[in-house]
């Protein structure tokens, strides 16, 4: 028989953190502060409308951009959060989660042979997206002497004559790292004198616990340059909804949705009419869930600070990244020995890219209870290293 | 929020937490913390530390019921001085006055149903000012003080490639 699997396939390597949560999975009474979602249930008014309009029987397709009410909630939300207008109708549609957006904007934009400039540490799925488009995946290593933010000159010192796109993943997952307006006012300027465009992933843009978060498309020349990227997953924990958007010049929107409609379709109906909901009436709820993982940040902070764990003050998205090279152990070492000997579970640094080295990513979508016990079992097996 | 805002937000949900760990959840200096507590405390702001308790998980029988009530308002008084002779007896547990069909609400926690019913009967409906009560009774606590009471969290997410 023929081999049945294409080549470039095979070659993307498997994301290494499923091996070592299925360890995780068969560790009785194992604590994990791995997920990187929310704990928080989606707000009952949210899912209330979802339910009325299955009652409603809407239960047909929507058009492929999806719903022009939310989209229209979608062009008001970034009208009054970043002062930025997107037309509803050719400048924003509706994904199937920020990740369908991530890996449309790759496909559309790319040709052979075209660079991607690609931070990292950051989210595993730029790489092999990338890839997946015949693009090639270039890595900045971000490094937390400067809190693992993107300066200017670490994007000018990767910049050849085939990059054409540059990653903007901020706040950042795993590290937390947020950039403020400063430090993407020297990113645009760069952006616009090498003839870049971005690809930013704002994902976590409503969870940032320093001042409000800025986009890079508020910026002057950014917004014809940009695919903005975000969803209802994390803001308004709807993960399982599978629910996102992407915003950018109708050119370039207008291929993507050309993907998407041969792919996908549309994104899911009733996810759809819930999240016209969120944008509507769910301020409220999410700043009631930023002040909770807020809480949850300062305390691990501290309590890294008692237990000596050093760790930079991150100050988005819903991650520490504590650095864990004093204790001559790797990542990976590091987490398989505390999962074994404490039973707790953080996924290593390495997981999102080789530059997290020497790191680990603790997530705090988890309940204050939760955490203490967690920093409990975490002391205990610092206190023996 | 301001500190004030913070550590009452905090409060209402955990009276059992500690000046320490307020501050380190605020984010401002102990000191800070420990002293606005003690404003609170003397203003009236805060005005106790209680525990939630679900009575029908244990073996004490307790009953509760909500009375509504019509009075006569008394000249220069309003409803406050009936009010008063009202809340004053230490079963009841809560009195509201009430815009709408109604005058005063009382929440009335007793032993058993006899002892609401001769409550209501011997002491309350026999007050002058009181023209009617209709008592109604607590069958099921689901949700109290924003606590929901019939369920335990339980984590269900799945495994996911973070």
């Amino acid at each position: 028989m023929r081999n049945p699997i294409g080549k470039k396939i095979v070659d993307i390597k498997p994301s290494g953190i499923r091996k070592f949560f299925d360890i995780v999975q068969e560790t009785e009474g194992a604590i994990s502060l791995g997920v990187g979602e929310p704990d928080f249930d989606t707000p009952w008014h949210i899912r209330d409308e979802g339910i009325y309009s299955l009652e409603k029987g809407k239960t047909f397709y929507t058009s492929n951009s999806g719903l022009k009410e939310l989209r229209t909630e979608v062009s008001e939300y970034i009208k009054r959060t970043q002062g930025v207008t997107y037309d509803p109708i050719n400048e924003i549609f509706i994904t199937v989660g920020g990740s369908e957006a991530i890996d449309l904007a790759l496909r559309a934009m790319v040709d052979p042979g075209d660079e991607v400039l690609i931070p990292q540490p950051s989210y595993v799925s730029y790489e092999p997206c990338a890839i997946l488009a015949d693009a090639t995946p270039v890595i900045i290593e971000l490094k937390e002497e400067n809190e693992f933010r993107l300066t200017a000159e670490e994007v000018l010192e990767k910049v050849t004559d085939k990059t054409k796109i540059l990653i903007l993943p901020f706040p950042n997952n795993p590290t937390g790292a947020v950039m403020e307006k400063e430090d993407l006012e020297k990113i645009a300027e760069v952006v616009r004198e090498k003839d870049l465009y971005i690809i930013s992933d704002e994902i976590y843009g409503e969870l940032t616990y320093k001042g409000k978060h800025t986009s890079i498309v508020s910026l002057p020349g950014m917004k014809e340059r940009t695919i903005l990227i975000n969803g209802f997953s994390k803001a308004y924990a709807m993960t399982g909804w599978r629910l996102g958007y992407a915003c950018g010049p109708e050119e370039i929107m207008k291929q993507m949705v050309k993907i998407h409609q041969f792919a996908i379709m549309c994104a899911p109906t009733t996810s759809q009419y819930a999240a016209v909901e969120a944008l509507k009436n769910g301020d409220e709820d999410v700043k009631m869930m930023r002040e909770q993982y807020n809480h949850r940040r300062r305390y691990l902070l501290s309590e890294f600070k008692r237990i000596g764990l050093p760790c930079f003050e991150p100050y988005g998205a819903f991650y520490v990244f504590p650095c864990i090279k004093k204790f001559g152990m790797t990542s990976d070492d590091f987490c398989t020995k505390l999962l074994k000997e404490e039973k707790l579970a953080v996924v290593p640094g390495t997981a999102f890219g080789d530059c997290g080295e020497g790191y680990i990513r603790i997530s705090y979508a988890y309940s204050l209870d939760n955490l203490k016990a967690a920093m409990e079992r975490l002391e205990k097996f610092i206190s023996k290293l | 929020m301001n500190i004030r805002e913070e550590v009452l937000s905090i409060i209402e949900k955990n009276s059992r937490i500690d000046v320490h760990e307020l501050s380190v959840l605020i984010g401002a200096e102990e000191i800070v913390v420990a002293n606005e507590l003690k404003a609170l405390e003397e203003e009236g702001v805060i005005c106790g530390y209680h525990t939630m308790v679900d009575w029908s998980k244990t073996s004490i029988e307790k009953v509760n019921a909500l009375i509504e009530v019509k009075v006569t308002p008394q000249r220069g008084l309003g409803f406050d001085s009936i009010a008063e002779r009202i809340y004053k007896y230490p079963e009841v547990t809560s009195v509201y006055l009430m815009s709408g069909g109604f005058d005063l609400m009382v929440i009335l926690e007793g032993k058993s149903l006899q002892e609401v019913a001769s409550f209501v009967n011997n002491k309350l409906a026999s007050l002058e000012t009181v023209l009617s009560t209709a008592t109604h009774f607590i069958l099921k606590k689901y949700k109290d003080h924003g606590t929901i009471l019939t369920r335990k969290y339980e984590d269900t997410r799945e495994i996911i490639t973070p």
